[in-house]
């Protein structure tokens, strides 16, 4: 008689990588909410196409990969990319160009790179900045949030979004506009509070910025759930913001025409909370050690405030996180922790003697 | 309280302690038959001195030490040797090794033994010689022998004696129940080492704060005896040696270094009472403490078993149901290993018999890629990264892993126990740490190859040289010669001193006549050896082809016989 031969450890905690996904889908959703609530049902329809298309392609190339789609499927990784890119993308964005975004970021940064675990750059914001390059227009027009609709003027209800975002139907003057990042840009020679005056996506604005500072703060809170889950450490998403917040103040300036914005408005704009909780903290791209993530942090958030500040993009954490992407492996290689009975930290790149 | 340092990351599996801790250790009924290893710890196996029919008395050594680092074997029970053979050992490859089969006469009747009342006054070398041939060796799971480890030498001052209580592992009880019920005992054991290493400065026992009736008896037994009780939050591994060792002291053992280096002596607590039972009572390790646990067994309960005592005997009395049990495992579920044969016997560092059901450790699922996660470095205790190692392992990097330290990862299993993927990581470091080695060992042997064949090479050339330059003298010689000669005379002479030269090397007529005799004796000889391998094997039903060849010979060596006959008539 004999039994099966299986090794240690034989114990498991009750964790597989499907539940974490499930998680980290679920946090979003307070950001999912709080920008259905400002900015209409565009991201919501977002979410849900990029869902369908992702699933679909990732399933052919499973298919023509010959895995099993159940087993490959079911890790939901493919959701939480369509899920992020969805939530990235402007409100009542025509239908084609969230497919083709999901689609290039599925089949060519995750699949073509060898799947789940493999892809060197982060899916999602692979296929954000093909869009954004591509589709420039498009990419750019963002839904004026609710607080600022003229009056009489409300969102498209759930079926005429459907009917923008699939038939090219054109939404109702006023709904669309600038984001803040993207106006406070454009004011040339104006000291801050002049602009903070002259434009209502800051003047109607609780703290800092219309509409915005609530997706910001909702997205904080969905990843400061996750940091309680220790889904992840602080160190990436931390460097991150504090990195932000370090240079927006050394760079303050008081305020004055040349000031590219204050510390709140670059801590609570565009996609500094959901960037630095939930694409940020995409473990396959990113560095692995916990020094590793932290230098990988202060990087995205530098090169964020860089570009924000005097680059000719707006928002910057797509492009931030790509650059931070091919920094990874060289970051892992000086970030080795020390390990027990080691009086130093080695390098990965030692030669081993002889 | 003291002062207790934290190791980093560790984990909190469910414990599963609590069943085995229901009853008292119990006693078993003693197996027909008990087999006992040669090997039950590191180093050498022990070599037996009795053979098979000889009788045996319950502690008598039934192998001795074989080698510096080795420890000796004693029957368990009274009986016959009935066998000494390869038989499945407790080993996580599920081999064979060299075992002693005993069969019980029934009666357990004792060997003579005597203890010593005093170790105080007994010198620290009669007390290794006991130790050592009690055959203790280290109770918690590696099983190093223990009388080495007592005796680091001059060179290495011991100043801390660490007995390590800590049983971090989930559902493993022996200890706990041992420290329970036997306390003085232990405590003997410990004063005993406190002697034999020279009465170290600091005495401290170490032990997880999951066992208070443990801490409660221990903390009730060492007042005045200068011996530290110290309980430390749970946390798996901590009972690791070199976990153990920086949570009471605050210092890391350096890597590739043992603990008698930094002053320190860590021993198992149930060593101690094996130790108690050697010097005072003069036994002999002969049986310890196991849990059997897991819920495919309908009783859970800790045993005092024999060594040799067959796994399948411990789980016949525990109501063991074999359809609900998903595995067998000997120790705990961390660092355990399942059993492929029920018949693997007890050892020394056999601390539990696990046997859980399908919903306490399910079959394993297939691993997932991994994303990098990091759960397995916040897990890890000595600070590795384990998803780095996994790459570099499936990469074959022995640079970049050895650069990561794979060979300072104890094994733990941490970071498979939470590796949300599934995947078996401490399987890849197991392999890659002997592939390196493998590596090792072939590139220093091709090394000394290399350097062998480099030597033959310099100096086949140089013998090349010396023979160029003698014949370069000898060719200037005759030139010489031949230049300071004139006239036929002297090359005539040179012929006749050559023919008068080979006509001496001739042999003379007789030793002529008595080489060819022999090379004719030799030749029957041969001749004859021949026809009686044919015959044997025409007798033995050989097949055609073999009796052809042997045929053959025959003829061939008859023709030699001839040739050798017709050479000596000739000369003759």
């Amino acid at each position: 008689m004999a039994f099966r031969q299986i090794t240690s450890p034989h114990a498991h905690a009750p964790q597989n990588t499907a539940k974490v996904m499930q998680l980290v889908i679920w946090c979003t959703l307070p950001g999912l909410f709080a920008l259905t609530w400002h900015f209409g049902w565009g991201s919501f329809i977002n979410v849900v196409l990029a869902i369908v298309a992702a699933v679909v392609g990732e399933a052919i190339i499973l298919k023509l990969r010959k895995r099993p789609l159940r087993f490959y499927l079911g890790d939901y990784s493919a959701v939480l990319t369509a899920v992020l890119l969805g939530l990235a993308l402007p409100p009542l964005a025509p239908w084609w160009v969230v497919v083709t975004g999901t689609l290039f970021s599925i089949v060519v940064a995750k699949q073509l790179f060898g799947g789940l675990g493999y892809n060197p750059f982060n899916p999602a914001m692979v296929g954000y900045v093909i869009l954004l390059i591509s589709f420039p227009i498009q990419m750019t027009t963002w839904v004026t949030p609710l607080a600022l609709l003229p009056e009489g003027v409300t969102h498209p209800d759930f079926l005429q979004s459907l009917a923008i975002v699939f038939a090219s139907a054109s939404p109702v003057d006023g709904v669309t506009g600038a984001t803040p990042l993207d106006s406070f840009k454009h004011y040339q020679g104006l000291t801050v509070d002049q602009i903070y005056q002259q434009n209502a996506l800051f003047s109607e604005a609780t703290f800092v910025t219309v509409g915005w500072e609530w997706v910001n703060l909702a997205f904080l809170a969905g990843g400061l759930v996750l940091l309680a889950k220790r889904t992840f450490t602080w160190h990436g998403p931390g460097a991150m913001l504090l990195t932000i917040a370090l240079l927006s103040l050394i760079f303050w300036d008081g305020g004055s025409s040349q000031s590219p914005g204050s510390p709140l408005m670059h801590l609570l704009s565009g996609a500094s909370m959901m960037g630095a909780f939930f694409i940020l903290t995409d473990p396959v791209s990113s560095a692995v050690s916990n020094r590793g993530r932290f230098i990988y942090g202060v990087l995205i958030g530098m090169l964020v405030y860089v570009i924000r500040a005097w680059g000719n993009y707006p928002d910057a954490v797509a492009f931030a996180v790509l650059l931070a992407n091919f920094a990874a492996p060289f970051i892992d290689n000086y970030t080795l922790p020390r390990t027990y009975g080691h009086t130093n930290r080695r390098r990965a790149t030692e030669k081993s003697e002889g | 309280m003291s002062k207790t340092w934290q190791t980093p990351g560790g984990i909190h599996p469910p414990e599963n302690k609590h069943q085995s801790l229901t009853m008292p250790i119990g006693e078993l009924p003693i197996p027909e038959k008990l087999v006992v290893p040669l090997s039950q710890h590191i180093g050498a196996p022990a070599s037996p001195c009795v053979s098979v029919g000889d009788k045996v008395l319950k502690g008598q050594k039934i192998a001795t030490t074989a080698g510096p680092i080795s420890v000796a074997v004693h029957a368990p029970t009274s009986g016959t040797i009935s066998a000494i053979e390869k038989r499945p050992i407790a080993h996580s490859s599920g081999m064979s090794a060299p075992c002693i089969e005993i069969t019980n006469d029934g009666r357990d009747k004792w060997i003579k033994h005597k203890g010593i009342e005093d170790f105080k006054h007994t010198s620290p070398a009669t007390l290794l010689e006991m130790i050592a041939d009690a055959g203790i060796a280290g109770m918690g799971g590696a099983g190093f022998p223990t009388a080495v480890k007592l005796n680091p030498g001059f060179q290495r001052p011991i100043d801390t004696l660490i007995i390590n209580a800590t049983e971090c592992e989930p559902y493993i009880t022996a200890d706990d129940a041992l420290i329970r019920e036997r306390t003085v005992e232990i405590i003997t054991g410990i004063r005993i080492l406190s002697h034999l290493l020279g009465n170290p400065s600091q005495i401290i026992i170490g032990i997880e704060d999951n066992k208070p009736e443990a801490i409660a008896e221990l903390s009730r037994h060492i007042d005045g005896s200068g011996i530290s009780l110290v309980p430390f939050p749970t946390k798996y591994p901590s009972g690791g040696e070199k976990q153990l060792i920086y949570i009471l002291t605050g210092k890391e053992l350096p890597s590739g270094q043992i603990p008698a280096d930094i002053g320190t002596v860590c021993v198992n607590i149930g060593t101690t009472y094996a130790i108690k039972r050697a010097v005072i009572d003069g036994q002999p390790l002969i049986s310890r403490v196991t849990t059997v646990t897991g819920k495919a067994c309908g009783v859970n309960r800790n045993y005092e078993v024999l060594l040799g005592t067959p796994v399948e005997h411990l789980l016949k009395h525990n109501e063991f149901d074999r359809e609900a049990c998903s595995r067998v495992i000997m120790g705990g579920p961390m660092m355990g290993f399942s059993l492929t044969s029920e018949l693997v016997p007890i050892v020394k560092t056999s601390n539990c018999v696990l046997a859980p059901s399908y919903d306490e450790i399910a079959s394993e699922q297939p691993a997932q890629p991994c994303i990098r996660c990091g759960m397995c470095a916040e897990a890890c205790p000595v600070s590795l990264l384990p998803q780095q190692l996994l790459w570099y392992a499936q990469a074959e990097d022995h640079d970049r892993l050895e650069a990561h330290n794979l060979f300072d990862c104890i094994e733990c299993g941490a970071c498979s126990y939470v590796c949300p993927s599934n995947i078996p990581l401490v399987q890849y470091y197991r392999n890659s740490k002997g592939e390196i080695k493998k590596a090792q060992k072939e590139k220093i042997k091709s090394d000394h190859a290399r350097e062998r064949f480099e030597f033959h090479k310099e100096r086949i050339e140089l013998a090349e040289k010396e023979k160029e330059a003698k014949r370069a003298a000898r060719r200037e010689a005759a030139q010489k010669a031949k230049e300071s000669t004139t006239g036929e005379g002297s090359s005539i002479d040179i012929i006749a001193a050559a023919k008068a030269r080979a006509a001496a090397k001739k042999p003379n007529p007789e030793q002529q006549q008595a080489k060819l005799e022999r090379a004719v004796e030799s030749a029957q000889m041969r001749a004859q050896l021949a026809q009686e391998k044919l015959n044997s094997a025409k007798a033995n039903d050989e097949t055609e082809e073999k009796l052809n060849a042997l045929s053959a010979a025959v003829t061939a060596s008859q023709q030699k016989l001839e040739q050798a006959q017709a050479r000596l008539a000739e000369h003759v």
